[in-house]
């Protein structure tokens, strides 16, 4: 071959593989460096707000934009009721699902199912909210709510839970709704967790005459523990944080309430239903820590389901 | 000893016919929620929906200029957002064994993945539209492609590391550098799959609300302008079904329907294509 | 060592380290030119980790590294300064799986040589007729060069990746098991092509087959645990091995 042009394609070589390195960390930079851009560009919005309010934000139940006194805890009490009512009925039922998908379907049956559960996670958020106001709600108000009402309202110590006229829209259906969004989310990931089990396990599990359902309860959950936990954390870190299937049918109220009937605001959808209508800076101001309050408790969600999913990860690279 | 054996033998029972119980209240939801998409939507699917624009109430309109400012923003979100997404990707798979950057920028990234959307909205918000003072379609297609990023970076990165390490071998013993082991060999071994995660991504912002309400905000009219606030199906179909007018709501359930077919078409079309992969080349 | 044959490369005292781990213990061996040269031994003996230091691939690896010389052409490769590109232009290899690239078969073959020559099309096409037919292979894809490497046998694939690494014209060529995954005529195909390979290249071949050492090489190294046990030529290592332990292995007694 021609040696002469060799070097002149050699250090071409060189160079540009210089380059692309440098290219492709930079770029992994900018993806790093954008939660710290998030937060310090948060923080620096909500520095009028914090240097007003101080903790006591965090605290009070005010939210008045006349006399411009905001408190952030009518969003906080209602994301945290919402996300909690989700899971509630999210859990159970994804677990149930995952068990479904990786024990009991017929392995034709397996793949459709499994993506149709995907699909259910693929409809934008904005839908199951028009579907919640307009369909989910008045059905809800007709038969599951006054139902509710007889039923667990009448005894003393849950009626407060349940005061109040059935409206359809209010926490009890925000949580509902959200529930409906995040269980493709757990499920599908609790599907993957179940999956790494070693069939080894199941087979010796079985082996010794177990039940299917002993199987995954002694065998496959234990095994899966982080996992398992780590996709609940995932499903948390989605409610929180959703916006469009709460806002419709959360009421947008800001008022604190024991009762789930009534209608509540949560952080995100204050955010979205004010803050193109909020004037002045200490309005703005206040929106935005709601956010940064928002961004902090899923940050921290998302940042335990990580770890917990990357153990498992862990113990499975150790096991095979 | 019987009894214990029936007695397991009916935990069983009743624990695995719950579980069959759970699949079918999932696929409840998702039948009903398209059911109610067909049922309302169908029927405001027709010519003018794609010739008119947004009407106010009362009069006869279609979603025109929402549905070209969507595709506008969807486009450029996807055009800014892709690239980064590979680029970063392609470090955290083939350079990503060494140094601290990797694994930090991996952690963070599966944490943006989930991240609220309606938080990115307001990061963009706060940089570009409060700084620029106003509202605009370059601002809603930022932060779609904020959104694009992660989802790009998550799917390169896994891609190519289901490329053999023989492969990249194979090329280095030609004496290729590096940077054509990665664009022509792993880059080229894992396209279909670098695509399914690009189609995914174009699905996941093609109904993303939160993020455009206060960056590319809303115009009642056609626009093509970038610089100024854009009309988009997401925002319209939240502004019109949260209005009072009827007809409001029957343009916004056939939006709805449109955007939830785009979207679960994308989904399939992505699917289909990844099991495909193995195909051709 | 015969002395009629003059030295391509020549290996001084070379350790090699996974991590803290000794791999290679002070090996010291020459490799004739325009011959074929095996490395046999049990699984885990280091053969592999030898061959692959001298086109240094384990430099992809962070943690690995090797000390002392490897002379190739009296120039050691093991050098900082060594041109890394370079030194695997100029020593190609070929892997145990078939590694076609996600190309047309004329891709794969242009790809190496695009590398570091400008040819024509016409070139080019001579080039890829060329290898091909070096590697026996060009009677069976003449009529199908745009379609996918993947489209092959894995016989044929591995005619494949022999024919893009003799495409770029190296010096020496470096076959990592070639035949482990392929069946017994593609086997048969690849041991007369390393025979004709020969009068051009300088080939070093990892095996486990002995029996295909026997068959293919010239002269033989039997490595156990790190260490170059015996080294000389094929005919006399399987015929009067000097030591017991080279006898044992290549009588089955282990391994």
């Amino acid at each position: 071959m021609p040696k002469s042009s060799y070097s002149g394609l050699q250090k071409r070589g060189v160079l540009l593989d210089l380059i692309f390195l440098n290219v492709t960390r930079l770029f992994a930079f900018v993806v790093f460096a954008l939660l710290a851009g998030i937060i310090i560009t948060l923080i620096i919005g909500s520095m009028p707000a914090i240097r007003e309010f101080g903790f006591g934000f965090l605290i009070s139940a005010e939210w008045n934009p006349v006399t411009e006194k905001f408190g952030a805890l009518v969003p906080i009490v209602g994301t945290l009721a919402t996300s909690f009512i989700a899971l509630l009925i999210a859990i159970p039922v994804s677990f149930g699902i995952a068990l479904f998908l990786t024990e009991l379907s017929p392995g034709w049956l397996r793949r459709p199912l499994g993506t149709a559960i995907e699909l259910l996670a693929g409809i934008p958020s904005i839908i199951y909210g028009m579907w919640g106001l307009f369909v989910f709600a008045p059905i809800f108000a007709e038969t599951v709510q006054p139902w509710l009402k007889n039923s667990l309202g009448a005894t003393t110590l849950l009626a407060p839970l349940f005061d109040g006229a059935p409206m359809g829209i209010g926490m009890l259906s925000a949580g509902i709704i959200l529930s409906i969004m995040v269980i493709p989310f757990i499920a599908s990931v609790m599907r993957d967790v179940f999956e790494v089990v070693p069939p080894m396990l199941k087979e010796s599990a079985y082996g010794v005459g177990a039940t299917t359902w002993e199987v995954v309860w002694n065998v496959v959950l234990p095994y899966t523990k982080a996992g398992v936990i780590g996709s609940i954390m995932l499903g948390l870190g989605r409610a929180l944080g959703e916006t469009m299937a709460v806002t419709f049918v959360i009421g947008n109220a800001h008022k604190l309430s024991t009762s789930l009937f009534m209608p509540g605001n949560s952080i995100a959808s204050a955010l979205a239903n004010e803050f193109t209508e909020a004037d002045g800076e200490l309005y703005t101001s206040s929106l935005i820590e709601l956010g940064l309050i928002l961004f902090f408790i899923t940050f921290v969600v998302l940042a335990l389901s990580k770890l917990l999913l990357l153990q498992l990860g862990k113990r499975e690279g150790k096991t095979t | 000893m019987f009894s214990l054996y029936a007695r397991r033998r009916l935990t069983n029972t009743l624990n695995l016919a719950a579980s069959y119980l759970t699949m079918a209240f999932g696929l409840f939801w998702l039948s009903w929620i398209l059911f109610t998409l067909l049922k309302y939507g169908l029927g405001g699917i027709n010519l003018a929906m794609f010739t008119q624009m947004t009407p106010p109430p009362g009069s006869d309109g279609g979603l025109l200029n929402a549905i070209v400012g969507s595709l506008m923003m969807a486009l450029a979100g996807t055009l800014i957002g892709t690239p980064v997404g590979i680029l970063a990707g392609i470090y955290l798979a083939e350079y990503g064994s060494r140094g601290w950057l990797a694994p930090a920028t991996r952690f963070i990234n599966d944490i943006l993945l989930s991240a609220p959307s309606i938080v990115i909205g307001l990061f963009v918000y706060e940089v570009v539209v409060a700084s620029t003072k106003h509202f605009s379609g370059w601002a809603g297609a930022l932060a779609l492609s904020l959104i694009v990023i992660p989802v790009v970076v998550r799917t390169t990165e896994n891609m190519l590391r289901l490329v053999p390490d023989t492969m990249r071998e194979a090329a280095a013993a030609l004496g290729a550098p590096q940077t054509k082991v990665i664009m022509q060999v792993t880059l080229r071994a894992s396209k279909a799959g670098v695509i399914t995660g690009i189609l995914l991504a174009i699905a996941r912002i093609s109904g993303e609300t939160a993020p455009l309400l206060f960056t590319a905000l809303n115009n009642q009219f056609w626009s093509l302008d970038m610089n100024q606030p854009l009309a988009n199906l997401p925002v319209v179909i939240f502004q019109f079904a949260m209005s009072p007018y009827d007809d409001w709501h029957n343009l916004a359930w056939a939006g709805a329907l449109l955007i939830t077919a785009s979207v679960l078409g994308l989904n399939i079309l992505a699917r289909t294509m990844f099991h495909q992969k193995n195909s051709q080349f | 060592m015969t002395p009629d044959t003059p030295t391509k490369i020549s290996i001084r005292d070379l350790n090699f380290y996974y991590g803290k781990f000794l791999a290679l213990k002070n090996i010291n061996l020459d490799i004739a030119q325009n011959k074929v040269t095996a490395f046999i031994g049990p699984s885990g003996c280091g053969k592999s980790t030898l061959l692959r230091t001298l086109n240094r691939m384990y430099q992809l690896y962070p943690g690995q590294r090797a000390e002392g010389q490897i002379l190739l052409d009296g120039d050691n490769v093991l050098d900082a300064k060594q041109d890394l590109n370079m030194l695997r232009a100029k020593v190609g290899m070929v892997f145990q799986k078939p590694t076609p690239f996600p190309m047309s078969i004329f891709d794969n073959i242009a790809f190496g040589v695009k590398l570091y020559e400008n040819l024509g099309r016409r070139e080019m096409e001579e080039r890829v007729e060329w290898a091909l037919r070096k590697a026996a292979l060009w009677e069976e894809v003449k009529d199908k060069l745009q379609q996918s490497g993947n489209s092959l046998s894995g016989g044929q694939q591995q005619r494949l990746c022999i024919a893009r690494g003799i495409a770029v014209k190296p010096e020496v060529v470096l076959l990592d098991e070639p035949c482990s995954a392929l069946d017994p005529i593609s086997t048969a195909h690849i041991e007369e092509l390393i025979n004709e390979l020969k009068s051009e290249y300088t080939i070093v071949i990892v095996t486990h087959n002995m029996q295909q050492a026997a068959r293919v090489s010239d002269y033989t190294a039997y490595m156990y645990l790190g260490d170059l046990i015996e080294f000389g030529d094929t005919d006399n290592i399987f015929t009067t091995p000097s030591q017991k332990a080279t006898e044992d292995y290549i009588t089955g007694k282990f391994g």
